[in-house]
């Protein structure tokens, strides 16, 4: 029944249609109606996405579900949809994502809060068509649009400084893009087809793949961020409304990642080769040094955003130490790299997504997110004070959580490659103990610190909801990530045997 | 064939030139304040001329009047484009004309008498056929600017504009009288065929050198662009809603007349000095734009930057550029009008709100307008899915296959510069504090237009398949 439906096309605009139609239909003046239907809609999206994630072949690395239709013939543009292995679980993290966003936020926004589900949900089909993308021209234009709604959010639901850190994320992220736009019109021109998987079998000389190398990487690492330009994300979490600042580190991030494995290490793997130690370096330079500014942080959204720009170090650092593997003909250790950074971007969507909604809840009740305002909620929120613990730990990388599975495949192929690399990697498991646990103690433990914090009242059922399931899925992932790692393992190979060969020749590439 | 006279051919145009002459008479004998009768002839005239345009698409070249005209599909698509943006600007311009002590059969007339001009330029096939349907053009325009009287602001722009529309129609026709004492002949047919078979000589050349800054004087390319920012500030919204969009698509029309079809083996030389022209144009326009705070102004200079996308295109010296530039003239109409728009959509009946901080609180007490505004402006900075971004990815492309990648990428940077001021007006509407909610007192049929408009740049930019196979069949280019 699935293969007659067409599956991708629904993720995407279910929730795109739907989010009008919370926008139109129910408005402003509804509210409770328009909640109800953000909520119908969220949840059928996430159903699709299970769904699609059952009827998966896991056994096969090409893509499944595909939808290629006509959209611009004159410039050969089509409306090409399928998802692999990697796709897949990044689109499912954005529709619960989505969802949990949608009842976090239940009902927290005081104004116009029709306009914020609306927002959300169609973001969130946006990028799931960011994931289920095969056309070039079509990846980009759902990269773009999706920008848009973003902007909104944070710029009409965020805090004080919102039009000052709205800008500065959509003028970061599109000066970022524009590069990327020029390097698919010059592939798909070479390509004579805008197929993103046309352009993976394409010779390219070694300059020119240098030249398409920086063009990616200022797209993909302004996303991502890598240092140096990360900057806009501290600014971009501070001033974003809870919900905003959940799907920024959880799904968005991930989409710099998304565009590494998808256009950089399979279409310019000689250049990435050639660039590999410096970018091994920016990984090592986020991972340690931004790991120390956190620890200096005294505004915990901050301090999670900064976190997350360490964290997702790893997920760079596991793509390109694969390089320096595969010349080592140390294949497994690739695959074990790469599959560690991609369980890391997983699982980083759990538990910052998590921090942030922790953060969110203690702001709702006390409107401050200064750690010095903090101090013994824990004899006044006990149960909240549960969940942060889990989430703080598995944000340190704890066994037993999700966020050790990543980190521990990365440092473990980073010491078959060098073990210096390794070790500077290891310290951060330190560091981020460090941050998250300190801040964790002087906001969580100790006498309380003021009334306020003396009135707190604990969690709601909402929130009890939100954090229960995310917590569930950091401990099932911690513990069993092999479903996870089963979905990705055909195209993990794939990438490694058929993309991350030579492509200065057509040697070796296979179809 | 090419010496028959065939009135069958130019019947568009005597049609049109009928119809003025009788809503001329008609408006005469009007007792009526509002004009509507003058008002409903005149979009009768235009619907009907857009009928009869759609039913000539497909239409064979066809050179007549001795060598004096063309019949072709690139001219019947832009005619067909001339006339669905000037009835979108009349549109616009009724409820801001009849506050304002502008509602006067001659509005209607100069705006009919310049689409004829307009028409001709698109069709001409020699350039004293080109100079007349630009002076007939240049001409109602002046008058238009001047037509509010009793503003000083206007009368200024209408000197301006025609002292500075006179030099640049001088620089061409002085360009033209060289070429014709180069190659002894006027028909751009024939002046082809002369460069096809001799050398251009330094006569040529510099004949050509004048007539390209003509032309960059009427598209107000950088650095001729003085004049348009003071007068698209200085005229009467609702004129510059038409000045700003309408008589581009016809200058692009005369670009290929002239460059395109007469100087084709000079292409290497004016595309290089068209390359100057636009990525300045590019730069400059994009940068100034971003400390504007008069919406007009900075919707100018905007303009200045959308042109010099548009003659990127042009450089190129292809005809998938050719289309491409064609596709940007076409879309960036329907988004200046829509710009402008804006500005008469906010002016009151006394006053006019042109500030971008008259803006405020669009977003919180007229959401649907806010929400129309921001398409305006995401299309402009050439946001997918909306329309401005595929003109702009034909133009990039056009550029990256014929090998300027450099200039595509200097070119894509400055559309970074141009996001920013686009978001400022974004931000104004959605961001900003509001004490109280700005006053809409614009008419019903203003309402609909401005929000037709805009949904059109959404539509158009989620299937913006035909309207780009209609520039490419302009050029003969659908397989």
């Amino acid at each position: 029944m699935i293969e007659k439906l067409p599956i991708l096309s629904l993720l995407i605009w279910l929730p795109v249609f739907g989010g009008l139609l919370v926008l139109f239909g129910t408005g402003v003046k509804h509210k409770a109606a328009s909640q109800m239907l953000a909520l119908v809609i969220a949840a059928a999206t996430l159903f699709l996405s299970l769904w699609a994630w059952s009827e998966f072949d896991s056994s096969r690395y090409y893509l499944q579900f595909v939808e290629d239709k006509s959209w611009i013939d004159s410039i050969n543009v089509r409306y090409a949809l399928g998802v692999d292995g990697i796709a897949l679980p990044l689109i499912a993290l954005t529709s619960l994502m989505t969802l949990i966003v949608v009842i976090a936020s239940w009902n927290n926004i005081k104004h116009r809060s029709a306009h914020y589900f609306a927002a959300f949900l169609m973001m969130g089909g946006l990028m799931n068509g960011v994931f289920a993308a095969t056309d070039a021209i079509l990846f980009y234009v759902f990269w773009e649009a999706m920008l848009v709604p973003m902007f909104l959010i944070i710029g009409i639901w965020g805090g004080p400084n919102r039009i000052y850190a709205t800008l500065k994320f959509f003028i970061y992220t599109f000066f970022g893009s524009v590069f990327l736009l020029i390097a698919l019109i010059y592939l798909g021109m070479q390509a004579k087809s805008f197929d993103i998987y046309a352009m993976h079998q394409m010779v390219i000389s070694l300059d020119v793949q240098k030249l398409l190398f920086f063009a990616f990487l200022i797209a993909f690492a302004v996303k991502v961020p890598m240092v140096p330009v990360h900057t806009w994300l501290p600014d971009a979490h501070v001033e974003a409304p809870t919900g905003g600042s959940v799907i920024l580190a959880a799904i968005m991030l991930k989409m710099g990642t998304y565009g590494f494995v998808r256009f950089m290490l399979p279409i310019v793997p000689d250049a990435s080769i050639a660039m590999a130690n410096v970018m091994i370096l920016l990984s090592l330079v986020a991972v340690v040094y931004i790991g120390l500014v956190a620890l200096a942080q005294k505004d915990m959204k901050k301090l999670v955003a900064y976190s997350s720009i360490a964290h997702m170090g790893f997920v760079t650092l596991g793509f390109f130490i694969s390089f320096a593997l595969i010349a080592n003909k140390s294949t497994d250790a690739a695959i074990m790299g790469i599959q560690g950074a991609l369980v890391q971007t997983i699982s980083h969507g759990f538990i910052s997504g998590a921090l942030f909604l922790c953060i969110g809840i203690l702001y709702d009740r006390m409107h401050s997110r200064e750690i010095a305002d903090y101090g013994g909620v824990v004899n006044t929120m006990p149960r909240f004070a549960m969940f942060f613990m889990l989430f703080a730990m598995a944000n340190a990388g704890l066994p037993g959580t999700s966020g050790f599975v990543g980190e521990f495949l990365v440092i473990l192929a980073s010491l078959q490659a060098n073990f210096w690399i390794a070790l500077l990697s290891g310290l951060t498991l330190i560091l981020a103990a460090a941050y998250t646990l300190w801040m964790y103690k002087r906001v969580v433990f100790g006498e309380v610190a003021n009334d306020k914090v003396g009135q707190l009242p604990d969690l709601y059922l909402r929130e009890y909801i939100v954090m229960a399931v995310l917590a569930v899925l950091v401990l099932v992932f911690g513990f069993y990530p092999a479903p996870l790692l089963d979905i990705m393992q055909p195209s993990v190979e794939h990438l490694i045997d058929c993309n991350l060969v030579s492509k200065l020749s057509p040697e070796g590439m296979c179809s | 064939m090419t010496d028959s006279i065939n009135f069958s051919l130019i019947s568009s145009e005597i049609f049109l030139l009928s119809a003025i002459c009788i809503i001329m008479i008609v408006d005469l004998f009007q007792r009526d304040k509002e004009r509507n009768l003058t008002f409903t002839l005149t979009l009768l005239t235009l619907v009907a001329l857009f009928i009869f345009g759609v039913n000539q698409l497909d239409t064979v070249r066809t050179i007549i009047f001795y060598g004096h005209w063309v019949n072709d599909q690139l001219a019947v698509i832009l005619k067909l484009a001339i006339y669905a943006t000037t009835i979108i600007a009349l549109l616009y311009a009724r409820p801001f004309i009849s506050h304002r002590n502008l509602m006067r059969g001659e509005y209607y007339l100069l705006t009919l008498f310049s689409v004829l001009g307009m028409m001709i330029m698109v069709s001409a096939n020699s350039f004293l056929v080109v100079y007349l349907g630009l002076e007939l053009l240049s001409l109602s325009l002046y008058a238009l600017v001047a037509l509010q009287r009793d503003s000083k602001q206007a009368s200024e722009s209408a000197v301006k504009y025609f002292v500075m529309g006179g030099l640049a129609s001088g620089f061409l026709l002085y360009g033209i009288s060289l070429i014709y004492g180069a190659t002894g002949s006027i028909l751009i047919s024939e002046v082809a065929n002369h460069y096809a078979e001799n050398e251009s000589g330094l006569i040529g050349q510099f004949g050509l050198v004048f007539i390209v800054i003509g032309l960059a004087f009427k598209f107000g390319a950088v650095p001729f662009h003085m004049w348009l920012p003071d007068i698209y500030h200085g005229a009467p919204s609702s004129i510059t809603a038409f000045i700003s969009s309408v008589p581009k698509i016809a200058a692009f029309g005369m670009t290929m007349r002239l460059l395109m079809e007469a100087f084709s083996t000079f292409a290497a030389d004016w595309a290089a000095m068209v390359m100057i022209i636009a990525l300045l144009s590019v730069a400059f326009g994009n940068i100034v734009a971003v400390v504007q705070d008069n919406l007009k102004r900075l919707l100018a200079y905007s303009a200045i930057a959308h042109i010099g996308y548009f003659l990127l295109g042009i450089v190129t010296g292809t005809e998938a550029g050719y289309s491409a530039s064609m596709y940007y003239i076409i879309v960036y109409a329907l988004m200046t009008v829509a710009g402008f728009g804006i500005v008469i959509f906010m002016s009151g009946e006394e006053k006019e709100y042109q500030n971008i901080t008259d803006l405020r609180g669009m977003g919180r007490y007229h959401p649907w307008y806010g929400l129309m505004f921001s398409i305006v402006m995401v299309s402009m900075a050439g946001i997918p899915p909306f329309l401005g971004f595929w003109p702009k990815l034909e133009i990039f492309r056009q550029l990256i296959i014929n090998g300027f990648v450099f200039e595509a990428v200097v070119a894509i940077a400055f559309s970074v510069v141009g996001l920013f001021y686009y978001l400022k007006v974004i931000k104004e509407m959605w961001f900003a504090e509001a004490a109280d909610s700005p006053v809409i007192t614009t008419s019903r049929s203003m309402k609909i237009a401005i929000s037709m408009n805009c949904l059109l740049l959404l539509v158009i930019g989620l299937m913006p398949d035909s309207l780009y196979q209609y520039c490419l069949s302009a050029f003969q280019l659908l397989g």
